[in-house]
C-alpha cells in the first residue's frame, strides 16, 4: 500500500456568516474576507505539515490546484511543490493535478513539471485534472471544450516529455510550431501521471487504455460509490484486455484518528462538516456548468445525485459517516475501514486529507502522527509480507 | 399556412420551422433561451406577413451539427440557408444571440434583406458596462432576470417544463455556452464591420434589461448607418414577450416603411 498526506490549503478564518450568505465559496465570495497575515502563517503551517510527512513515514505528500475561492489556497501548486522539494530528501511529491484545459498554454505545465522533475531529481508525480466547474467560471474557459481541451493538452505534454524536440503540435484548441522544452523531465520516460476524479464513465474509460493505464483516484465519494468506480476501472481494463493492477486504484477522502470512535467523531464533526457546507459547497450552475459533462452524464448524475446537489449545505458528520465519505475513529476502525475498502477493490493507495475544513492544527497534527505510527505500518506490512512470500 | 416542418439546409442539418401567414416574408432568429415556439407576437405579424420561425441546429429538438461551433459558422449556415429559400426581400428579426447571428450574417452580406430588426441583440460588448451573468443564475434567477414584470416571471415559473422540455432546455443551454460563454456574448471582431449593415435597421430593447444593459445600444446606434432605436419602457430582455404591443407597434411602422 502506498500511503499520500494530501492537502487543500483552506482558509480557515472564514467569516461564515458572511460566507454562508453567499451562493458558494467559489468564484463569488469577496477577497475582502482574505487577509493576507492570516494567510501567511496558513501557508507556513501547511507546507509544514506536508513536509512532516517525510518523517512520518508516508510516501508521498501530494498538492492540487484551485482557483478564487477559500477552499484551496494554491492557485499555483507547483509553487508548493518546489518549497516542498526544498524541505525534503526522500518523499514524492504529487501534484494532484493542474487543471490542463484552464491554460492557454499547456507547454507551461510540461515545462514547469520537468523542471520540478529536475529539481527533485525524479521524485515527483504529476496529476491530470479538467478543473473543477466553478473553474470554467473563474476563468472564462468554455466548458463545452473542456474533453476536448483536456485531451489535446494531454496528448501535446506528453509529446513535449518524450519526442526529441522540436517537434510540431496541430490540434484544434492548441497549435504548435515549436515544441521543444528545456529542461526535459528527469524521469525516463516521464514522471508518474495520476487521474483524480468524481467517477465519470468517459474518465474511466480513457485512464483505463492500454496505452495509458493511469492510477484513477477517487476523491470525495461515499463507500459504495468508490468501490462501484474502482471495479468499473478493473471492468475496463478487463474488457482492454488486461488486469489493473491494486497501484492503478485510489480513494482520497477526509480521515481522522483519534484514541476513539467517539472522540474522533466529535473531534473531527466541524473540520467535515465545515469541508462540505463551507468551503466545497457549489450550486449546480457553478459545479456543473453546460457542457463539462456530456449531456448523457450530467443527465445520469442529476437522476442519481441531483437532490443532494440541488440542496447543497446540508451535509453532516453522521451522513458523511453513514455513506463512507469522510473516515473519522480510533485506529483500529480506521484500519477496518481501510482494509474493508482494499478486500472490495484492492486498491493499492490511499490519500488521506489529515487536515479538512476548519480543522485546527493541533487536531490534524495529532491526527496524522496517530495514522502515520498505528494505521499505516499494519498496510506497509502487509505489503512487505506479502512481497516475501 | 401554419405548420412546424422540417427542412433541409444545404449540406447541413435539419431544424424544427414554424411557418405561417402569408406577405412579404419575415424571418426570425431566436435568441439563446431555445426555440420559441408559437408566440403572440408570431401570430400577430402572420396577419400581413409571412413568418418564419427555424430552430437553430443543436437546439433543443434540433439534430447534432458538431461542425457549428461559433456564431459565425451560423452566420454561414443561414446565408446559404436563406439563398436556398430563394425569397426576396427577406424581412430579418433577430433576438438576443439571434440578433448577433442576424449581424453577422448582415456584415457578410446583406444583399437579400429588406431589413433587419434586432431585439437586444448579443454580439457587441461596451467595455466597463458589465452585463448579467445568465451562466450563473439558477433557473429561477433567469427566469426573474430576463422580465421586468415579476408576475410574468411568477406565471412562467408556476408552470414545470415536460421531461422532454427538460432535456431540451439541457441541449440548448449546452450549444449556448458554446457560443457565448467566452468572450461573453459578443464577438470582439464584429463591431469594426458594423457600416457593412447597409439596410435599414430597427435596434429595440427594454429599458430594463438585466442580461444586456440597453446602455449597450450606443455602440450599435455608432457604427449602423441606417439606424432607428427605440427602448421600450417597463421591459426586460425580451420585449416581443413582454411588451408585444409596444414592439409591434414599432416594428410594424418599420415594416411599413420599407
Amino acid at each position: 500500500m502506498r500511503f499520500t498526506s494530501f492537502h487543500l490549503m483552506p482558509y480557515r478564518q472564514l467569516d461564515q456568516k458572511r460566507a454562508y450568505a453567499e451562493r458558494s465559496s467559489w468564484v463569488v465570495l469577496s477577497n475582502e474576507l482574505y487577509d493576507p497575515k492570516v494567510g501567511a502563517d496558513e501557508y507556513e503551517s501547511y507546507i509544514d505539515h506536508l513536509a512532516r510527512g517525510e518523517e512520518l513515514g508516508f510516501d508521498v505528500i501530494a498538492v492540487n490546484e484551485h482557483h478564487q475561492t477559500a477552499y484551496g489556497m494554491m492557485p499555483a501548486p507547483n509553487l508548493i511543490a518546489s518549497a516542498l522539494i526544498q524541505r525534503t530528501k526522500r518523499v514524492k511529491i504529487a501534484i494532484i493535478g493542474r487543471a490542463l484545459p484552464l491554460v492557454s498554454n499547456p507547454l507551461a505545465i510540461a515545462e514547469e513539471f520537468a523542471m520540478l522533475d529536475n529539481m527533485s531529481r525524479g521524485r515527483i508525480i504529476t496529476g491530470f485534472v479538467r478543473g473543477i466547474g466553478s473553474e470554467y467560471h473563474s476563468t472564462g474557459v468554455n466548458p463545452t471544450f473542456s474533453h476536448e481541451r483536456f485531451h489535446e493538452a494531454h496528448d501535446l505534454i506528453l509529446q513535449a516529455w518524450t519526442k526529441p524536440g522540436p517537434t510540431q503540435f496541430d490540434g484544434d484548441h492548441y497549435n504548435f510550431r515549436y515544441v521543444n522544452i528545456w529542461p526535459r523531465v528527469y524521469q525516463n520516460p516521464h514522471p508518474e501521471i495520476w487521474i483524480p476524479s468524481q467517477g465519470s464513465t468517459e474518465t474511466i474509460q480513457w485512464a483505463s487504455d492500454p496505452a495509458r493505464r493511469y492510477p484513477f483516484m477517487v476523491t470525495f465519494a461515499s463507500e459504495e460509490s468508490v468501490i462501484r468506480y474502482l471495479n468499473m476501472y478493473r471492468d475496463a481494463a478487463r474488457r482492454h484486455g488486461y488486469e489493473a493492477k491494486g497501484s492503478q486504484l485510489g480513494w482520497a477522502m477526509p480521515v481522522y484518528v483519534a484514541d476513539t470512535d467517539e472522540q474522533a467523531i466529535a473531534e473531527a464533526t466541524e473540520g467535515a462538516e465545515t469541508l462540505f457546507n463551507l468551503y466545497l459547497s457549489q450550486t449546480v450552475e457553478m459545479l456543473l456548468p453546460p457542457g463539462y459533462m456530456s449531456i448523457e452524464s450530467f443527465t445520469r448524475t442529476m437522476k442519481m445525485r441531483g437532490k443532494q446537489l440541488m440542496a447543497p449545505r446540508t451535509a453532516t458528520m453522521k451522513g458523511l459517516m453513514d455513506s463512507g465519505t469522510v473516515v473519522a475513529g480510533s485506529p483500529k476502525t480506521v484500519r477496518e475501514r481501510i482494509a474493508r475498502m482494499q478486500d472490495a477493490t484492492g486498491l493499492e493507495n490511499i490519500i488521506a486529507m489529515l487536515q479538512f475544513g476548519t480543522m485546527p492544527d493541533h487536531l490534524a497534527r495529532r491526527s496524522m502522527e496517530m495514522f502515520a505510527a498505528e494505521v499505516m505500518p499494519h498496510f506497509q506490512d502487509k505489503v512487505r509480507t506479502a512481497a516475501a512470500e | 399556412m401554419n405548420d412546424t416542418t422540417s427542412l433541409n439546409a444545404p449540406r447541413i442539418h435539419p431544424a424544427r420551422l414554424l411557418r405561417e401567414g402569408g406577405g412579404a416574408p419575415i424571418l426570425f432568429l431566436h435568441g439563446a433561451g431555445g426555440f420559441p415556439g408559437r408566440l403572440p407576437f408570431f401570430a400577430e405579424l402572420a396577419a400581413s406577413h409571412e413568418i418564419l420561425v427555424p430552430e437553430h441546429p443543436n437546439f433543443g429538438a434540433s439534430p447534432d451539427a458538431p461542425e457549428l461551433r461559433n456564431v459565425a459558422d451560423y452566420a454561414y449556415y443561414y446565408l446559404d440557408w436563406i439563398k436556398q429559400l430563394g425569397l426576396p426581400r427577406l424581412h430579418v428579426v433577430g433576438h438576443s444571440l439571434g440578433g448577433w447571428i442576424a449581424a453577422e450574417i448582415a456584415v457578410r452580406d446583406c444583399s437579400a434583406f429588406a431589413s433587419l430588426t434586432l431585439i437586444a441583440p448579443a454580439g457587441v460588448r461596451v467595455k466597463g458596462i458589465p452585463t448579467g451573468d445568465n451562466f450563473i443564475w439558477s433557473p429561477e434567477e433567469s427566469i426573474r432576470n430576463l422580465f421586468h414584470d415579476q408576475n410574468l416571471a411568477a406565471q412562467i415559473l408556476a408552470r414545470t417544463p415536460t421531461e422532454e422540455e427538460a432535456e431540451q432546455m439541457i441541449r440548448t443551454r449546452l450549444i449556448a455556452a458554446r457560443l457565448g460563454w467566452e468572450p461573453r456574448w459578443f464577438n470582439p471582431g464584429l463591431e469594426k464591420w458594423l457600416h457593412r449593415i447597409t439596410c435599414p435597421t430597427l435596434l429595440l430593447w427594454g429599458a430594463q434589461d438585466r442580461l444586456l444593459p440597453a446602455a449597450y445600444a450606443s455602440a450599435w446606434s455608432a457604427r449602423v448607418p441606417h439606424l432607428t432605436h427605440h427602448r421600450i419602457g417597463a421591459c426586460g430582455h425580451s420585449p416581443h414577450v413582454e411588451q408585444t404591443a409596444a414592439t409591434l407597434t414599432h416594428l410594424r411602422a418599420f415594416l411599413r416603411e420599407h
